[in-house]
């Protein structure tokens, strides 16, 4: 394991530029998961670390040697793609054993036999490791993936969307097993997703990607609690952050400059309206079992809330809305009093 | 359950669709099978048997054709024959009784071997070639490749005859003419663009993640391409191979025009056992059935790879 240096690294695509002066330290051990909508580069940024793509300016570091110009080959870096990366013609075992029977590695037979064994062990398809690759499910074929990235110990594991083909519940359980192993092994990851429950519970650090910059970068809770701005505060939270006009709710003392207001359900307060003091109407309630969502129309607003599954809210009812320590955004986005 | 029928089953067909459906490739086997039963059945008539009408579906079996077919014969008076040693083989009695002596064996297994050498020969350079172009073309930025790839279509675009001048001319200036070098490179040349073509699109589907993971594991792109894409592209190869044997097996137009002799391969040779007196169908029948053996047998070994080949791409797993 070693750090990972991303120093002012660019890197276009004809006249797009995919990734922008992107700076970025990966600590020794740690999880770090890129967020950020489709085309916002983060693949490019994990392609790059591998080697699959060369950076047009900046430079990487693995463990404190310079790999800018490196071969894939030779960064030990390993790399779990979100499809496709078993081989077909190959048997479990021997797709477990490939990377260890590089030309580049030649680890020996009983040594490969030993590690591919523990890593099936872990990963709980010891019982599949003669079957061909095509005849296992998805799960199995997903854990095999990752499996091809733990036999070997690299400076630091690429996980591209390594879950995202998989159904919720295998979802779940492979998350869990993730973040075990990585405790394990003391792993250094850099794991992009668009699932943010796997950004929150995975990641030492989340980084916000937008347009190949990085936006932010902070702890799971201060990605979620202290947001840069508008962009940021809208990629964590379920159900989404909402944004309201300064105004439409009553705040108490919003700070000058203050053109947006961030809610999410644990800075809005609702009660049923008496007399005449209701700003909204409950649409609808969402029974979603665990929680419910209740969305709330202001004006030609749309707000959309959790509430106790013990609500004696229904649709129709007129509520009274206000506001306890929200986001303040000022016109160009960004927070106001944020940071602290 | 009385009274209830049945639901379609839309994946198993039914028992009668399955038998309509037997039957008509039965049919359809028999009606393309008939030729080539025919040459085989002729192959063993003797001549008088091959030309008689009504043919003969039923017929004693000689091996008179392939025994022509092998040898070269002389004409002799039943007076000489009967003044030569008595015959020592059953080939030597059978060619006696028709007033004949052999005179030595005949052209066909050089022009065979020549057949073997030079469509052999091309396929694989072909196929090697194409799969590295195309290769090449798949994964890489190659400047102009749109316009490379449709030179490389554009040289198929008129018959192969039609520059048969020309090449003659060249073949002749360079030397290259009646040989089996010359053959193979010409073969090679037609083949070359359908297979990178169409291997092309073979390696297309094969997602970049298999090299690309294989080039992190610890290989260099050369040693990914053997080891991660080789074994996914071999039914694609395979069918390309087929189609490249077939045609430089096959090849006659360019084949009588530039080999006379030492580079002559089968399909020019065969009309020329027909023979100066009689036409000597049964034998001209047998280098026939000898001549489609070779392909018969490379198909049969490829048919897995040629029929995954065929619906390759159509099903997403």
């Amino acid at each position: 394991m070693a750090d990972v240096v991303l120093d002012g690294v660019t890197k276009r695509f004809g006249t797009t530029t995919a990734i922008d002066d992107l700076n970025l330290t990966i600590a020794d051990g740690e999880l770090i998961v890129l967020l950020g909508p489709t085309g916002a580069g983060k693949t490019t940024t994990l392609r790059l670390v591998a080697g699959l793509e060369r950076a047009d300016q900046g430079r990487i570091f693995i463990g404190g040697h310079d790999v800018t110009t490196v071969e894939p080959a030779g960064r030990d870096v390993t790399f779990v793609f979100q499809q496709y990366s078993l081989y077909p013609h190959l048997s479990v075992y021997d797709n477990l054993a490939f990377p260890l029977r590089s030309p580049a590695r030649r680890v020996a037979e009983p040594e490969i036999k030993r590690r591919v064994t523990d890593i099936a062990t872990m990963l709980r398809i010891a019982h599949k490791l003669q079957n061909r690759a095509t005849q296992l499910s998805g799960g199995e074929m997903q854990r095999v993936a990752i499996g091809r990235a733990l036999v070997r110990r690299p400076s630091i594991y690429l996980m591209d969307e390594p879950l995202s083909s998989l159904d919720a519940k295998l979802r779940s359980d492979l998350r869990l097993e993730l973040k075990r192993i990585q405790q394990d092994l003391g792993a250094t990851i850099l794991y992009v997703t668009h699932d943010q429950i796997e950004a929150m519970t995975l990641a030492s650090r989340i980084g916000i990607l937008n347009a190949g910059r990085l936006v932010q970068i902070g702890s799971p809770r201060e990605i979620y609690r202290n947001p840069a701005n508008l962009y940021v505060a809208a990629r964590l939270g379920q159900p989404a952050i909402n944004l309201v006009p300064e105004g439409l709710i009553p705040a108490g003392s919003a700070p000058a400059g203050t053109r947006t207001i961030g809610a999410r359900t644990e800075h809005l307060r609702i009660e049923k309206a008496s007399n005449g003091h209701a700003i909204g109407k409950v649409e609808w309630i969402e029974h979603l079992g665990d929680q419910n969502h209740l969305h709330v129309s202001v004006g030609d607003r749309k707000l959309t809330t959790l509430v106790d599954p013990q609500t004696d809210l229904v649709a129709g009812d007129q509520v009274a809305l206000s506001l306890v320590d929200p986001l303040y955004f000022d016109q160009a986005g960004n927070r106001i009093g944020g940071g602290n | 359950m009385p009274g209830l029928t049945q639901a379609h089953s839309v994946v198993a067909p039914s028992t009668a669709s399955r038998r309509i459906a037997g039957a008509l490739v039965i049919v359809y086997a028999i009606i393309t099978m008939i030729p080539l039963l025919w040459i085989i059945a002729t192959s063993f008539k003797t001549p008088p048997d091959s030309i008689s009408y009504p043919p003969k579906v039923i017929f004693t079996p000689s091996l008179e054709g392939y025994v022509n077919l092998f040898t070269t014969r002389t004409r002799q008076t039943p007076e000489v024959i009967a003044t030569l040693p008595p015959p020592t083989t059953w080939y030597d009695k059978l060619v006696r009784s028709r007033n004949m002596v052999i005179a030595g064996p005949s052209n066909v297994i050089p022009r065979f071997v020549n057949s073997i050498i030079i469509a052999f020969g091309s396929t694989f350079l072909a196929v090697f070639l194409g799969t590295l172009a195309a290769y090449g073309f798949s994964r890489f930025k190659v400047p102009l490749k749109d316009d490379l790839l449709f030179f490389i279509l554009s040289t198929r675009m008129m018959p192969p005859i039609a520059v048969a001048i020309p090449i003659y001319l060249m073949y002749r200036e360079l030397g290259l003419s009646d040989t089996k070098l010359g053959m193979i490179l010409l073969y090679t040349a037609v083949n070359v663009s359908l297979a990178v073509w169409l291997l092309k699109g073979f390696i297309d589907e094969i997602p970049r993640e298999y090299e690309e993971a294989a080039m992190i594991d610890g290989y260099t792109r050369l040693q990914a391409f053997r080891k991660a894409v080789l074994p996914q592209a071999a039914t694609g190869i395979a069918a390309t191979a087929i189609f490249c044997l077939i045609f430089a097996w096959n090849e006659y137009a360019f084949a009588v025009l530039l080999t006379s002799g030492t580079a002559q391969t089968m399909p020019p040779f065969i009309p020329f056992i027909i023979g100066e007196g009689g036409q000597d169908w049964p034998a001209v029948a047998a280098a026939t059935t000898l001549f489609v053996i070779p392909i018969f047998v490379f198909t049969i070994l490829l048919r897995k790879h040629l029929l995954r080949g065929i619906t390759f791409g159509a099903v997403r797993k």
